[in-house]
């Protein structure tokens, strides 16, 4: 319960860090740490105790297994993350060469 | 077991935390590199071989552009204070208190509604197959792969596959059109 709870914590941390920070690179920072809380958590439900990682072998033919349904979602997950974020950043570039800051607060003043 | 998973996970926050408040960008960057190798180790404890060698690539592969990004532009940390001095006087810097009032609000409702989330998930570790039982039973000759999650990700849900593969070209297109270098007037 508590490796839940601390998954959960980490989640509130990015959650702190998107709102709280004026940077667009700690904003996309702060995404990053989300998106990780997030396939931890999968992960961690998934588990069975002594199990053995989902792949067949000449020894291991039917021991117990972990998982190996959210072990796919999040290995989709990871690689769509890896895109969004490419994507964020890409944005993060244009808006500097544009305004000459990362500061949130001054793009906003700075419309048009 | 569960007491080394909860170590890497205190580190893995203490990074976070540290990332967040950095001054530099580029430490920031680098202790946000803790968090995701830690999270690789923790992959790697929790019997998912596949998922730490992507995470693997995608942390580097991640840390690299944003330091490249860092790196073009300006490594200066924007801080805010929480309190304004004018005019010899010191003020209580109200954007800071709101930030803080509405940070503790959102975290203690998420808190209120995670609560009754982990009334219905089973105990770490007593996991029950209810939607993967059929999948585990007798894997290599239904999909001819000797890995499960290839399996899982390849036969029996391949169409969110291709839906992934979709978002990934998408993603690179919106990449392209967004650094292009001239845009049109």
């Amino acid at each position: 319960m508590i490796l839940y709870l601390l998954c959960f914590l980490l989640f509130l941390i990015g959650l702190y860090g998107v709102i709280t920070r004026r940077n667009v690179i700690k904003i996309v920072i702060g995404l990053v740490f989300m998106e990780f809380s997030v396939f931890l958590l999968l992960v961690l439900v998934g588990y069975v105790e002594g199990g053995e990682a989902p792949i067949l072998d000449e020894t291991i033919v039917s021991g117990p297994f972990v998982d190996p349904l959210p072990q796919a979602m999040v290995l989709t997950a990871i690689v769509i993350g890896l895109a969004s974020n490419a994507m964020l950043l890409a944005i993060a570039i244009r808006l500097y060469k544009k305004y000459g800051t990362f500061d949130i607060r001054k793009i906003n003043e700075l419309k048009g | 077991m569960e007491a080394i998973l909860t170590i890497i996970l205190i580190f893995m926050i203490l990074g976070a935390i540290y990332s967040l408040h950095a001054r530099d960008l580029l430490s920031a960057l680098i202790s946000m590199g803790i968090v995701g190798y830690g999270l690789v180790i923790c992959f790697l404890l929790l019997k998912a071989p596949d998922l730490a060698i992507v995470q693997i690539l995608v942390e580097t592969i991640t840390l690299v552009i944003m330091v490249s990004v860092v790196l073009d532009s300006t490594r200066h940390e924007l801080k805010e204070k929480a309190s304004i001095v004018h005019d010899g006087q010191s003020f209580i810097n109200s954007r800071y208190v709101g930030n803080i009032f509405i940070g503790v609000l959102i975290a203690l409702v998420l808190l209120y509604t995670y609560h009754f989330a982990i009334e219905n998930l089973t105990p770490f570790g007593e996991h029950l197959m209810r939607m993967s039982g059929p999948y585990l039973e007798d894997p290599a000759a239904t999909t001819g792969s000797a890995n499960m999650v290839t399996g899982v990700v390849f036969d029996y849900r391949g169409y969110d596959t291709l839906g992934e593969a979709t978002i990934l070209v998408t993603a690179v297109v919106g990449v392209l059109t967004v650094l292009r270098i001239q845009g049109r007037k």
